[in-house]
Protein backbone atom coordinates (compact mmCIF):
# COMPACT_ATOMS: atom_id res chain seq x y z
CA UNK A 1 0.00 0.00 0.00
CA UNK A 2 1.82 3.31 -1.32
CA UNK A 3 0.81 6.64 0.12
CA UNK A 4 -0.68 9.70 -1.84
CA UNK A 5 2.54 11.20 -2.57
CA UNK A 6 2.68 14.83 -3.83
CA UNK A 7 6.02 16.13 -5.46
CA UNK A 8 7.04 19.13 -6.48
CA UNK A 9 4.28 20.22 -8.86
CA UNK A 10 6.19 22.37 -11.57
CA UNK A 11 8.67 19.20 -11.74
CA UNK A 12 5.79 16.92 -13.23
CA UNK A 13 4.09 19.81 -15.58
CA UNK A 14 6.49 21.18 -17.33
CA UNK A 15 8.44 17.84 -17.88
CA UNK A 16 6.49 14.68 -19.13
CA UNK A 17 9.42 12.48 -17.93
CA UNK A 18 10.03 13.64 -14.72
CA UNK A 19 6.52 12.76 -13.97
CA UNK A 20 7.26 8.96 -14.84
CA UNK A 21 10.19 9.04 -11.95
CA UNK A 22 7.78 10.21 -9.17
CA UNK A 23 4.49 8.42 -7.68
CA UNK A 24 1.60 10.65 -7.69
CA UNK A 25 -0.49 7.72 -7.58
CA UNK A 26 -4.48 8.19 -7.35
CA UNK A 27 -7.58 6.11 -6.96
CA UNK A 28 -7.46 3.82 -10.15
CA UNK A 29 -10.73 4.23 -11.32
CA UNK A 30 -11.69 7.64 -10.82
CA UNK A 31 -11.02 11.25 -11.99
CA UNK A 32 -9.09 12.24 -8.79
CA UNK A 33 -11.41 15.38 -8.29
CA UNK A 34 -10.98 15.09 -5.12
CA UNK A 35 -14.71 15.81 -4.30
CA UNK A 36 -17.25 17.04 -6.43
CA UNK A 37 -19.06 18.85 -3.94
CA UNK A 38 -15.76 20.93 -2.20
CA UNK A 39 -17.31 23.90 -1.20
CA UNK A 40 -20.58 23.55 -1.96
CA UNK A 41 -23.89 24.42 0.69
CA UNK A 42 -24.55 20.53 1.65
CA UNK A 43 -26.34 22.15 4.75
CA UNK A 44 -29.70 19.62 4.95
CA UNK A 45 -32.59 22.04 4.79
CA UNK A 46 -34.68 22.31 8.12
CA UNK A 47 -37.42 19.66 8.35
CA UNK A 48 -35.92 17.46 5.68
CA UNK A 49 -35.19 13.74 6.95
CA UNK A 50 -31.40 12.81 6.13
CA UNK A 51 -31.92 9.35 5.15
CA UNK A 52 -34.76 10.58 2.38
CA UNK A 53 -33.32 13.17 1.15
CA UNK A 54 -30.44 10.88 0.44
CA UNK A 55 -32.51 7.48 -0.93
CA UNK A 56 -34.06 10.14 -3.56
CA UNK A 57 -30.50 11.57 -4.64
CA UNK A 58 -30.01 7.62 -4.77
CA UNK A 59 -32.92 7.34 -7.32
CA UNK A 60 -31.94 9.91 -9.34
CA UNK A 61 -28.49 9.17 -9.61
CA UNK A 62 -28.62 5.92 -10.01
CA UNK A 63 -30.99 6.24 -13.07
CA UNK A 64 -28.42 8.63 -14.46
CA UNK A 65 -25.20 5.91 -13.83
CA UNK A 66 -27.24 2.85 -15.55
CA UNK A 67 -28.82 5.08 -18.55
CA UNK A 68 -25.16 6.49 -19.16
CA UNK A 69 -23.54 3.31 -19.29
CA UNK A 70 -26.11 1.88 -21.35
CA UNK A 71 -26.01 4.75 -23.79
CA UNK A 72 -21.98 4.59 -23.33
CA UNK A 73 -22.01 1.32 -24.75
CA UNK A 74 -22.94 2.86 -27.88
CA UNK A 75 -19.31 4.10 -28.15
CA UNK A 76 -17.78 2.57 -31.34
CA UNK A 77 -21.50 1.16 -32.51
CA UNK A 78 -23.02 3.57 -33.45
CA UNK A 79 -24.15 3.75 -37.40
CA UNK A 80 -21.64 6.97 -37.89
CA UNK A 81 -19.00 9.03 -36.18
CA UNK A 82 -21.47 12.26 -35.32
CA UNK A 83 -24.19 9.80 -33.88
CA UNK A 84 -21.31 8.08 -32.04
CA UNK A 85 -20.01 11.16 -30.65
CA UNK A 86 -23.15 12.86 -29.90
CA UNK A 87 -24.76 9.29 -27.75
CA UNK A 88 -20.87 9.46 -26.39
CA UNK A 89 -21.64 12.93 -24.90
CA UNK A 90 -25.02 11.79 -23.59
CA UNK A 91 -23.43 9.20 -21.57
CA UNK A 92 -20.90 11.65 -20.51
CA UNK A 93 -23.56 14.40 -19.15
CA UNK A 94 -25.59 11.57 -17.51
CA UNK A 95 -22.29 10.31 -15.65
CA UNK A 96 -21.85 14.00 -14.46
CA UNK A 97 -25.22 14.35 -12.83
CA UNK A 98 -24.86 10.55 -11.91
CA UNK A 99 -21.34 11.57 -10.13
CA UNK A 100 -23.03 14.99 -8.03
CA UNK A 101 -25.88 13.19 -7.88
CA UNK A 102 -24.67 9.93 -5.71
CA UNK A 103 -21.82 12.10 -3.82
CA UNK A 104 -24.69 14.34 -2.86
CA UNK A 105 -26.25 11.15 -0.94
CA UNK A 106 -23.42 10.02 0.49
CA UNK A 107 -23.38 13.50 2.08
CA UNK A 108 -26.69 13.39 3.10
CA UNK A 109 -26.30 10.25 4.69
CA UNK A 110 -22.81 8.34 4.88
CA UNK A 111 -24.51 4.99 6.04
CA UNK A 112 -25.70 4.55 2.06
CA UNK A 113 -21.85 3.91 1.12
CA UNK A 114 -21.04 0.43 1.39
CA UNK A 115 -17.83 -0.25 3.36
CA UNK A 116 -14.78 -0.74 1.47
CA UNK A 117 -12.31 -3.13 2.68
CA UNK A 118 -9.62 -1.23 4.45
CA UNK A 119 -7.26 1.49 2.53
CA UNK A 120 -9.43 1.70 -0.28
CA UNK A 121 -9.39 5.21 -2.15
CA UNK A 122 -12.64 4.78 -3.25
CA UNK A 123 -14.46 8.25 -2.95
CA UNK A 124 -18.32 7.55 -1.30
CA UNK A 125 -19.82 8.53 -5.13
CA UNK A 126 -17.57 5.27 -6.48
CA UNK A 127 -18.04 3.17 -3.87
CA UNK A 128 -21.72 3.70 -4.29
CA UNK A 129 -21.44 3.32 -8.11
CA UNK A 130 -18.94 -0.02 -8.05
CA UNK A 131 -19.91 -1.88 -4.91
CA UNK A 132 -23.59 -1.85 -4.87
CA UNK A 133 -25.60 -5.16 -5.89
CA UNK A 134 -27.91 -4.68 -8.39
CA UNK A 135 -30.79 -4.81 -5.48
CA UNK A 136 -29.48 -1.74 -4.35
CA UNK A 137 -29.65 0.10 -7.71
CA UNK A 138 -33.04 1.81 -7.54
CA UNK A 139 -33.09 3.26 -11.31
CA UNK A 140 -36.38 2.81 -13.15
CA UNK A 141 -36.39 -0.42 -15.76
CA UNK A 142 -36.03 1.43 -18.65
CA UNK A 143 -32.76 2.20 -18.51
CA UNK A 144 -31.37 -0.95 -17.88
CA UNK A 145 -32.60 -2.79 -20.53
CA UNK A 146 -29.87 -4.55 -23.17
CA UNK A 147 -29.49 -2.04 -25.90
CA UNK A 148 -31.16 -3.22 -29.18
CA UNK A 149 -30.16 -1.08 -32.54
CA UNK A 150 -30.19 2.62 -33.42
CA UNK A 151 -33.94 3.06 -33.38
CA UNK A 152 -34.25 1.73 -29.72
CA UNK A 153 -31.55 4.29 -28.57
CA UNK A 154 -33.40 6.94 -29.90
CA UNK A 155 -37.09 5.86 -28.48
CA UNK A 156 -34.87 4.68 -25.14
CA UNK A 157 -33.33 8.02 -24.91
CA UNK A 158 -36.19 9.99 -26.42
CA UNK A 159 -38.80 8.59 -23.69
CA UNK A 160 -36.24 8.71 -20.31
CA UNK A 161 -35.36 12.40 -21.57
CA UNK A 162 -38.77 13.33 -22.01
CA UNK A 163 -39.66 12.15 -18.46
CA UNK A 164 -36.26 13.57 -16.85
CA UNK A 165 -36.30 16.89 -17.86
CA UNK A 166 -39.68 17.24 -17.11
CA UNK A 167 -38.59 15.87 -13.34
CA UNK A 168 -35.40 18.19 -13.60
CA UNK A 169 -37.44 21.30 -14.78
CA UNK A 170 -39.30 21.13 -11.29
CA UNK A 171 -36.72 20.13 -9.31
CA UNK A 172 -34.69 23.53 -9.78
CA UNK A 173 -37.09 24.67 -7.20
CA UNK A 174 -35.96 22.31 -4.47
CA UNK A 175 -35.35 23.31 -1.14
CA UNK A 176 -31.74 21.40 -1.19
CA UNK A 177 -29.75 23.52 -2.55
CA UNK A 178 -26.88 20.49 -4.31
CA UNK A 179 -30.28 18.99 -6.06
CA UNK A 180 -31.04 22.07 -7.43
CA UNK A 181 -28.15 23.30 -8.74
CA UNK A 182 -28.09 19.67 -10.28
CA UNK A 183 -31.00 20.33 -12.69
CA UNK A 184 -30.30 23.76 -13.36
CA UNK A 185 -27.20 22.56 -14.91
CA UNK A 186 -28.94 18.98 -16.09
CA UNK A 187 -32.10 20.72 -18.24
CA UNK A 188 -29.71 22.04 -20.11
CA UNK A 189 -27.76 18.97 -20.92
CA UNK A 190 -31.29 16.79 -21.05
CA UNK A 191 -32.83 19.18 -23.56
CA UNK A 192 -29.85 18.75 -25.87
CA UNK A 193 -30.97 14.90 -25.15
CA UNK A 194 -34.62 14.93 -25.72
CA UNK A 195 -34.19 16.95 -28.78
CA UNK A 196 -30.96 15.26 -30.44
CA UNK A 197 -33.61 12.03 -30.06
CA UNK A 198 -37.06 13.36 -30.89
CA UNK A 199 -35.36 14.62 -34.27
CA UNK A 200 -33.88 11.05 -34.65
CA UNK A 201 -37.28 9.40 -33.73
CA UNK A 202 -39.20 12.25 -36.73
CA UNK A 203 -36.61 10.93 -38.99
CA UNK A 204 -36.47 7.23 -39.08
CA UNK A 205 -40.41 7.25 -38.12
CA UNK A 206 -40.72 9.41 -41.96
CA UNK A 207 -37.50 7.67 -43.55
CA UNK A 208 -38.05 3.80 -45.29
CA UNK A 209 -39.90 1.44 -44.67
CA UNK A 210 -37.40 -0.73 -42.90
CA UNK A 211 -36.70 2.70 -40.73
CA UNK A 212 -40.37 3.47 -39.58
CA UNK A 213 -41.05 -0.66 -39.02
CA UNK A 214 -37.86 -0.26 -36.57
CA UNK A 215 -38.70 2.80 -34.86
CA UNK A 216 -42.42 1.10 -34.67
CA UNK A 217 -41.03 -2.39 -32.93
CA UNK A 218 -38.42 -0.32 -30.90
CA UNK A 219 -41.86 2.27 -29.27
CA UNK A 220 -43.87 -1.17 -28.76
CA UNK A 221 -41.01 -2.78 -27.07
CA UNK A 222 -40.28 0.06 -24.74
CA UNK A 223 -43.65 1.35 -24.17
CA UNK A 224 -44.90 -0.89 -21.62
CA UNK A 225 -41.87 0.69 -19.08
CA UNK A 226 -43.25 4.10 -19.88
CA UNK A 227 -45.76 4.28 -16.77
CA UNK A 228 -42.96 2.79 -14.13
CA UNK A 229 -41.41 6.40 -14.87
CA UNK A 230 -44.48 8.13 -13.18
CA UNK A 231 -45.46 5.88 -10.07
CA UNK A 232 -44.83 7.27 -7.30
CA UNK A 233 -42.61 5.70 -4.62
CA UNK A 234 -42.70 6.26 -1.15
CA UNK A 235 -39.04 7.92 -1.05
CA UNK A 236 -40.55 10.14 -3.91
CA UNK A 237 -43.49 11.24 -1.79
CA UNK A 238 -41.88 12.20 1.34
CA UNK A 239 -39.02 13.69 -0.75
CA UNK A 240 -42.27 15.82 -2.48
CA UNK A 241 -43.85 16.59 0.77
CA UNK A 242 -40.67 18.10 2.33
CA UNK A 243 -39.92 20.56 -0.98
CA UNK A 244 -36.94 18.28 -1.97
CA UNK A 245 -37.62 16.59 -4.25
CA UNK A 246 -40.16 16.24 -7.40
CA UNK A 247 -43.88 13.70 -7.40
CA UNK A 248 -43.15 12.11 -10.50
CA UNK A 249 -47.27 11.64 -11.25
CA UNK A 250 -47.05 15.49 -10.95
CA UNK A 251 -45.37 16.07 -14.56
CA UNK A 252 -46.81 13.35 -16.23
CA UNK A 253 -48.96 15.88 -18.33
CA UNK A 254 -46.16 17.83 -18.96
CA UNK A 255 -44.03 15.12 -20.43
CA UNK A 256 -47.26 13.19 -22.38
CA UNK A 257 -47.75 16.71 -23.83
CA UNK A 258 -44.21 16.82 -25.30
CA UNK A 259 -44.19 12.87 -26.20
CA UNK A 260 -47.58 13.89 -28.04
CA UNK A 261 -45.38 16.87 -30.67
CA UNK A 262 -43.13 14.28 -31.11
CA UNK A 263 -45.44 11.24 -31.82
CA UNK A 264 -47.62 13.79 -34.02
CA UNK A 265 -44.54 15.09 -35.95
CA UNK A 266 -43.51 11.47 -36.72
CA UNK A 267 -46.75 10.31 -37.55
CA UNK A 268 -47.08 7.22 -35.37
CA UNK A 269 -49.94 6.86 -32.84
CA UNK A 270 -49.55 5.94 -29.21
CA UNK A 271 -48.69 2.52 -28.58
CA UNK A 272 -51.35 0.15 -27.30
CA UNK A 273 -49.31 -2.20 -25.29
CA UNK A 274 -50.02 -2.72 -21.06
CA UNK A 275 -47.58 -1.39 -19.03
CA UNK A 276 -45.05 -4.02 -17.81
CA UNK A 277 -46.08 -4.97 -14.27
CA UNK A 278 -43.70 -5.51 -11.18
CA UNK A 279 -42.83 -7.93 -9.27
CA UNK A 280 -45.39 -8.68 -6.75
CA UNK A 281 -46.01 -5.03 -7.02
CA UNK A 282 -42.07 -3.95 -6.95
CA UNK A 283 -40.46 -2.26 -9.94
CA UNK A 284 -37.28 -0.77 -10.03
CA UNK A 285 -37.46 2.00 -7.68
CA UNK A 286 -37.76 -1.11 -5.26
CA UNK A 287 -34.54 -2.19 -6.26
CA UNK A 288 -36.21 -5.03 -8.67
CA UNK A 289 -34.69 -5.35 -11.64
CA UNK A 290 -34.08 -7.40 -14.21
CA UNK A 291 -31.63 -9.82 -14.91
CA UNK A 292 -29.70 -7.33 -17.59
CA UNK A 293 -28.77 -5.04 -14.77
CA UNK A 294 -26.72 -7.51 -13.02
CA UNK A 295 -24.76 -8.62 -16.58
CA UNK A 296 -24.14 -4.87 -16.87
CA UNK A 297 -23.21 -4.37 -13.11
CA UNK A 298 -20.86 -7.15 -13.82
CA UNK A 299 -19.19 -6.12 -16.65
CA UNK A 300 -19.09 -1.85 -15.23
CA UNK A 301 -18.02 -3.01 -11.79
CA UNK A 302 -15.67 -6.05 -11.81
CA UNK A 303 -12.11 -4.11 -12.27
CA UNK A 304 -12.68 -1.91 -9.69
CA UNK A 305 -14.33 -4.83 -7.18
CA UNK A 306 -11.29 -7.00 -8.06
CA UNK A 307 -8.81 -4.05 -7.29
CA UNK A 308 -10.58 -2.38 -4.48
CA UNK A 309 -7.29 -0.32 -3.46
CA UNK A 310 -6.24 0.01 -7.28
CA UNK A 311 -3.74 3.43 -7.52
CA UNK A 312 -1.93 4.28 -10.52
CA UNK B 1 -4.50 29.60 -16.87
CA UNK B 2 -5.97 28.28 -19.43
CA UNK B 3 -9.14 25.47 -20.05
CA UNK B 4 -7.63 22.00 -20.97
CA UNK B 5 -9.13 21.63 -24.12
CA UNK B 6 -9.92 24.99 -24.94
CA UNK B 7 -6.44 26.37 -24.92
CA UNK B 8 -6.68 29.29 -26.02
CA UNK B 9 -8.96 30.22 -23.59
CA UNK B 10 -8.20 31.24 -19.39
CA UNK B 11 -10.63 30.32 -17.08
CA UNK B 12 -11.81 33.84 -16.09
CA UNK B 13 -12.09 34.07 -20.15
CA UNK B 14 -14.14 30.79 -20.00
CA UNK B 15 -16.00 32.39 -17.36
CA UNK B 16 -15.46 29.32 -14.95
CA UNK B 17 -12.90 30.71 -12.36
CA UNK B 18 -15.96 32.96 -10.41
CA UNK B 19 -14.19 33.96 -7.38
CA UNK B 20 -10.41 34.09 -5.87
CA UNK B 21 -10.22 35.13 -2.20
CA UNK B 22 -7.37 36.02 -0.63
CA UNK B 23 -7.36 34.58 3.36
CA UNK B 24 -4.52 36.22 4.85
CA UNK B 25 -0.86 35.91 3.31
CA UNK B 26 -0.69 32.28 1.92
CA UNK B 27 -3.78 31.07 2.11
CA UNK B 28 -6.06 30.90 -0.94
CA UNK B 29 -9.38 30.23 -2.07
CA UNK B 30 -10.71 29.92 -5.58
CA UNK B 31 -13.92 29.42 -6.57
CA UNK B 32 -15.02 27.39 -10.25
CA UNK B 33 -18.32 26.08 -11.94
CA UNK B 34 -17.90 23.08 -14.06
CA UNK B 35 -19.09 23.72 -17.07
CA UNK B 36 -20.65 20.79 -18.20
CA UNK B 37 -22.33 17.98 -15.16
CA UNK B 38 -19.20 15.32 -16.89
CA UNK B 39 -16.85 17.90 -18.20
CA UNK B 40 -13.59 15.76 -17.70
CA UNK B 41 -11.59 18.74 -17.64
CA UNK B 42 -12.77 19.71 -14.32
CA UNK B 43 -9.95 17.73 -12.90
CA UNK B 44 -7.13 19.44 -14.80
CA UNK B 45 -8.01 22.59 -14.55
CA UNK B 46 -7.86 21.90 -10.57
CA UNK B 47 -4.84 20.77 -10.90
CA UNK B 48 -3.58 23.44 -12.62
CA UNK B 49 -4.94 25.79 -10.29
CA UNK B 50 -3.64 24.15 -7.07
CA UNK B 51 0.18 24.20 -9.45
CA UNK B 52 0.15 27.42 -10.66
CA UNK B 53 -0.74 28.94 -7.24
CA UNK B 54 1.13 26.39 -4.93
CA UNK B 55 4.23 27.84 -7.43
CA UNK B 56 3.51 31.42 -6.80
CA UNK B 57 3.65 30.91 -3.16
CA UNK B 58 0.25 29.90 -1.59
CA UNK B 59 1.07 27.51 1.27
CA UNK B 60 -2.60 26.51 0.93
CA UNK B 61 -4.61 26.49 -2.13
CA UNK B 62 -8.57 25.31 -1.87
CA UNK B 63 -10.34 24.94 -4.83
CA UNK B 64 -14.24 24.87 -4.41
CA UNK B 65 -16.93 24.40 -7.02
CA UNK B 66 -19.73 26.75 -7.46
CA UNK B 67 -22.58 24.78 -8.60
CA UNK B 68 -25.05 27.66 -8.85
CA UNK B 69 -25.94 29.92 -10.63
CA UNK B 70 -25.31 26.87 -13.39
CA UNK B 71 -22.19 27.81 -16.23
CA UNK B 72 -23.29 29.71 -19.13
CA UNK B 73 -21.81 30.32 -22.33
CA UNK B 74 -23.18 34.19 -21.75
CA UNK B 75 -20.39 34.00 -19.13
CA UNK B 76 -17.51 33.53 -21.69
CA UNK B 77 -15.99 37.24 -22.23
CA UNK B 78 -15.59 39.51 -25.51
CA UNK B 79 -11.69 38.40 -25.43
CA UNK B 80 -12.62 34.83 -24.70
CA UNK B 81 -14.84 35.04 -27.96
CA UNK B 82 -11.83 37.60 -29.94
CA UNK B 83 -9.79 33.91 -28.60
CA UNK B 84 -12.34 31.40 -30.09
CA UNK B 85 -12.63 32.66 -33.36
CA UNK B 86 -8.88 33.18 -33.97
CA UNK B 87 -8.52 30.07 -33.20
CA UNK B 88 -11.30 29.03 -36.21
CA UNK B 89 -13.96 27.76 -33.68
CA UNK B 90 -17.29 29.94 -34.22
CA UNK B 91 -18.14 31.40 -30.82
CA UNK B 92 -21.22 31.15 -29.14
CA UNK B 93 -24.82 33.12 -29.71
CA UNK B 94 -26.71 34.41 -26.61
CA UNK B 95 -28.00 31.47 -24.42
CA UNK B 96 -31.59 30.64 -24.91
CA UNK B 97 -33.68 31.16 -21.64
CA UNK B 98 -34.00 28.06 -19.38
CA UNK B 99 -36.30 29.57 -16.77
CA UNK B 100 -39.78 27.78 -17.87
CA UNK B 101 -40.20 24.43 -19.51
CA UNK B 102 -37.78 24.13 -22.25
CA UNK B 103 -39.87 23.83 -25.38
CA UNK B 104 -39.16 20.98 -28.19
CA UNK B 105 -37.99 22.32 -31.40
CA UNK B 106 -37.74 18.93 -33.82
CA UNK B 107 -35.97 21.67 -36.41
CA UNK B 108 -31.80 22.52 -36.53
CA UNK B 109 -31.31 24.95 -33.77
CA UNK B 110 -31.16 28.35 -36.05
CA UNK B 111 -28.21 30.11 -35.40
CA UNK B 112 -26.41 32.38 -37.00
CA UNK B 113 -22.77 31.55 -37.33
CA UNK B 114 -19.93 32.68 -40.10
CA UNK B 115 -17.43 30.32 -40.92
CA UNK B 116 -14.38 30.98 -38.69
CA UNK B 117 -12.07 30.38 -41.57
CA UNK B 118 -13.59 32.20 -44.57
CA UNK B 119 -16.20 34.16 -42.91
CA UNK B 120 -19.05 33.07 -45.05
CA UNK B 121 -22.57 32.84 -43.40
CA UNK B 122 -23.27 30.01 -45.92
CA UNK B 123 -22.88 27.10 -42.78
CA UNK B 124 -24.85 24.44 -41.81
CA UNK B 125 -24.95 22.20 -39.16
CA UNK B 126 -23.64 18.74 -39.07
CA UNK B 127 -24.33 17.40 -35.32
CA UNK B 128 -25.43 19.42 -32.24
CA UNK B 129 -22.71 17.20 -30.30
CA UNK B 130 -18.75 17.60 -31.04
CA UNK B 131 -15.14 17.01 -30.02
CA UNK B 132 -16.36 17.82 -26.85
CA UNK B 133 -19.31 17.92 -24.50
CA UNK B 134 -19.68 22.11 -25.12
CA UNK B 135 -19.32 22.53 -29.08
CA UNK B 136 -21.57 21.37 -31.81
CA UNK B 137 -19.97 20.48 -35.51
CA UNK B 138 -20.47 22.58 -38.20
CA UNK B 139 -19.40 22.61 -41.76
CA UNK B 140 -18.85 26.54 -44.68
CA UNK B 141 -20.64 25.51 -47.89
CA UNK B 142 -18.53 27.88 -49.05
CA UNK B 143 -15.04 26.96 -48.47
CA UNK B 144 -16.05 23.15 -47.54
CA UNK B 145 -13.91 23.27 -44.14
CA UNK B 146 -16.00 21.91 -41.49
CA UNK B 147 -15.75 23.97 -38.10
CA UNK B 148 -16.63 23.36 -34.38
CA UNK B 149 -19.53 26.37 -32.56
CA UNK B 150 -19.59 26.47 -28.59
CA UNK B 151 -23.44 25.86 -28.34
CA UNK B 152 -25.10 27.86 -26.31
CA UNK B 153 -25.97 27.08 -22.97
Amino acid sequence: MTDHVHTTPEDEHDNAYAGLLVNDAHWAFGTDFEDPLAGVDTTIPEGVDAPTLAAYALMLGDDALVMSHRVSEWTSNAPDLEDDIALSNIALDLLGQARLLLARAAKADESVVPVLPEGSPAPPEDALAFFREAHDFRNVRLAELVNGDFAEATVRVLLFSVWRLALLEQLRASRDHVLAAVAAKGVKEVAYHRDYSARWFVTLARGTDESRRRLLAALDALWPLWPELFDTHPVEAAAAESGVGVDPAGVRDAAEAVLDQVLAAADVPRPEVARRAGVLGRTGRDGMHGEPLGRMLAEMQSVARAHPRGLW
Amino acid sequence: MTDPELPMLTLVDLGVLREVDLVGDSHVVVDITPTYSGCPAMAAMRDDLVRELSGAGFDRVEVRVSLDPAWTTDWITPEGRAALAAAGISPPGPAPSTDGPIPLTLLPTARQVRCPQCDSPATELVSEFGSTACKAQYRCTACREPFDHVKEI
